[in-house]
């Protein structure tokens, strides 16, 4: 990885497109990259949450002047963009691409987001004849559950889950393109927010907003194109499970323990080695069964662990240090991108007031539905 | 004037050929699962093959209704705006007797008397005249 390219999240789309949102980001990455428009042959593209079209590589491909000898699109919810590196790496070990465009984001607002999609009861989908009729909010109630449950099987408490929004929105006060950059919070803040879907209080809950984030994947050979230092795939590892929690055999442990692992083999690192913790965050849960998952600490202890680590920039164990989407925002699958952006930005050593001393090999993790997609990625430099 | 007040309008289920007698079943107030005939387990949500050995001698079996409460939450902000008059309600995830999990609502229970792991039994609420709907309250 090459260029990257990143939009401020905003609140609201103001009068902005998502396609308009892709072509600047993708612009910016392009060119982040040292390419032109003419180098990229491959097209990975996140789609819309709040948008429904076909053939979406074709439609941006138009747009920008691509032609993609590799397009598609990946959908795996909050973990696409994951997805996409390794893929984009995948093609072009295969020799199918030699620079691939990796895309996501959207022009969406939490009003928006909420709002009651249009019916489609011709899909008999099983999520909508067991568990729609219910009442579930969202996947607010899931994470709900996952939380409710872990707490029940492990002890772990709502000051521990909270402890983790503040030391990302620590993070989010030294990014200025953070949606709550110059906002700090405090446990006792978390804890007073109301309850949404008990135990999780709305700062445990990540925002919906407007944004975007592309990235260029290039073979050893284009590089040097570009004035960056490059970001290297050293593993990369996936495993999914169905969308319903009840089909579930735990709902308190991911598919990480195998996505993880891979990874990590796959690199020839260990968990020592990591110097930057990038994980998603669409809730506080995820990012404590995500750190057991991925064997930061023992399967339970994601409670204590939380306690005896400072996840901030200047911090024993720097995680999430855009603010992670909780305090950076969620532009859509460009929340889930934010990781990846946010650990090559790291590597390359330009991440501003927020930099990690010495960092060099990242973990970066993606998460799509109700923790069911996982994708697991070690990027370090040469 | 006009007797519109008893109109549901939260989502209903659409039966299939396949999860029509688990529908049907509960309408009549009794809970139907599908247990294989090659492996022997209960299957829940109902479907064509046995997710466990891939057998198509699925059967329906009565149930016990019983069950403990494998987690729960309380829904305190309603998104369907059909739910709006609900909240807060319990939303939940119940592991039967036979070993399925069920998605539910707990009823008939204060909502600080739920507790991860309670013992419940089914309540068979009847939205429509069509379609009841499985909840449960406490054992």
């Amino acid at each position: 990885m090459t260029g990257i390219g990143e939009m401020k999240p905003t609140r609201s789309p103001d009068g902005k497109s998502t396609l308009g949102i892709w072509t600047d980001v993708s612009r910016e990455a392009v060119l982040d990259a040292g390419l032109s428009i003419g180098d990229i042959d491959g097209l990975l593209i996140g789609p819309p949450i709040t948008e429904q079209a076909q053939m979406w590589p074709s439609i941006l491909g138009e747009y920008l002047g691509v032609h993609p000898k590799y397009g598609n699109v990946v959908d795996l919810g909050g973990a696409s963009a994951a997805g996409m590196v390794w893929r984009a790496a995948a093609a072009i070990d295969a020799g199918l691409a030699r620079a691939v465009l990796c895309v996501t984001g959207e022009a969406s607002d939490v009003e928006t987001f909420y709002a009651p999609r249009a019916r489609r009861a011709t899909q008999q989908l099983p999520y909508r004849e067991f568990e729609v009729p219910y009442g579930p909010m969202g996947v607010n109630s899931g994470y709900a559950l996952i939380a409710a449950r872990h707490m029940y099987e492990y002890g772990t408490t709502s000051q521990q889950l909270a402890k983790i929004a503040v030391d990302q929105r620590t993070n989010a006060c030294a990014n200025p393109d953070a949606l709550f950059y110059g906002k700090p919070l405090t446990v006792d803040d978390v804890l007073a927010s109301p309850l949404v879907v008990d135990p999780l209080h709305l700062l445990e809950i990540v925002r919906p907003c407007t944004g975007g984030a592309a990235l260029v994947v290039v073979a050893p050979e284009l590089v040097k194109e570009s004035a960056n230092a490059p970001v290297w795939l050293l593993g990369a590892g996936e495993s999914s499970r169905g969308m319903m929690l009840s089909q579930m055999d735990s709902i308190t442990t991911s598919p990480i323990t195998e996505a993880a692992p891979k990874a990590f083999e796959m690199a020839g690192v260990s968990h020592e080695d990591i110097d930057l913790i990038s994980v998603y965050d669409c809730y506080t849960i995820t990012v404590l069964v995500t750190l057991e998952d991925a064997g930061f600490c023992a399967k339970g202890k994601g409670g204590p662990f939380v306690e005896e680590h400072d996840f901030t920039y200047r911090g024993d164990m720097p995680l999430n240090t855009h603010g992670g989407q909780l305090s950076f925002g969620q532009p859509g699958l460009a929340g889930g991108m934010s990781h990846v952006t946010e650990a090559v930005r790291q590597l390359q050593g330009r991440a501003g007031e927020r930099q990690v001393s010495g960092c060099e090999i990242a973990f970066v993790n993606g998460n799509g539905g109700i923790m069911s997609e996982q994708v697991s990625l070690v990027l370090g430099v040469e | 004037m006009s007797d519109t007040a008893t109109q549901y309008e939260k989502p209903l289920p659409v039966p299939s050929d396949i999860s029509a007698p688990y529908w049907e079943g509960l309408n009549a107030g009794e809970l139907r699962l599908q247990r294989c005939g090659d492996c022997g387990r209960y299957v829940f949500y109902p479907r064509s093959v046995c997710p466990y050995c891939l057998g198509e001698r699925l059967e329906w079996v009565s149930a016990s209704g019983r069950g403990r409460l494998y987690s729960y939450t309380i829904v305190r902000r309603a998104m369907n705006p059909a739910f709006a008059a609900d909240v807060p309600y319990v939303f939940a995830i119940v592991e039967l007797e036979e070993g399925p999990r069920v998605t539910t609502n707990i009823i008939g229970c204060a909502l600080e008397d739920v507790r991860v792991d309670m013992p419940v039994k089914a309540a068979y609420d009847s939205v429509t005249s069509e379609v009841a709907l499985l909840k449960f309250e406490p054992e």
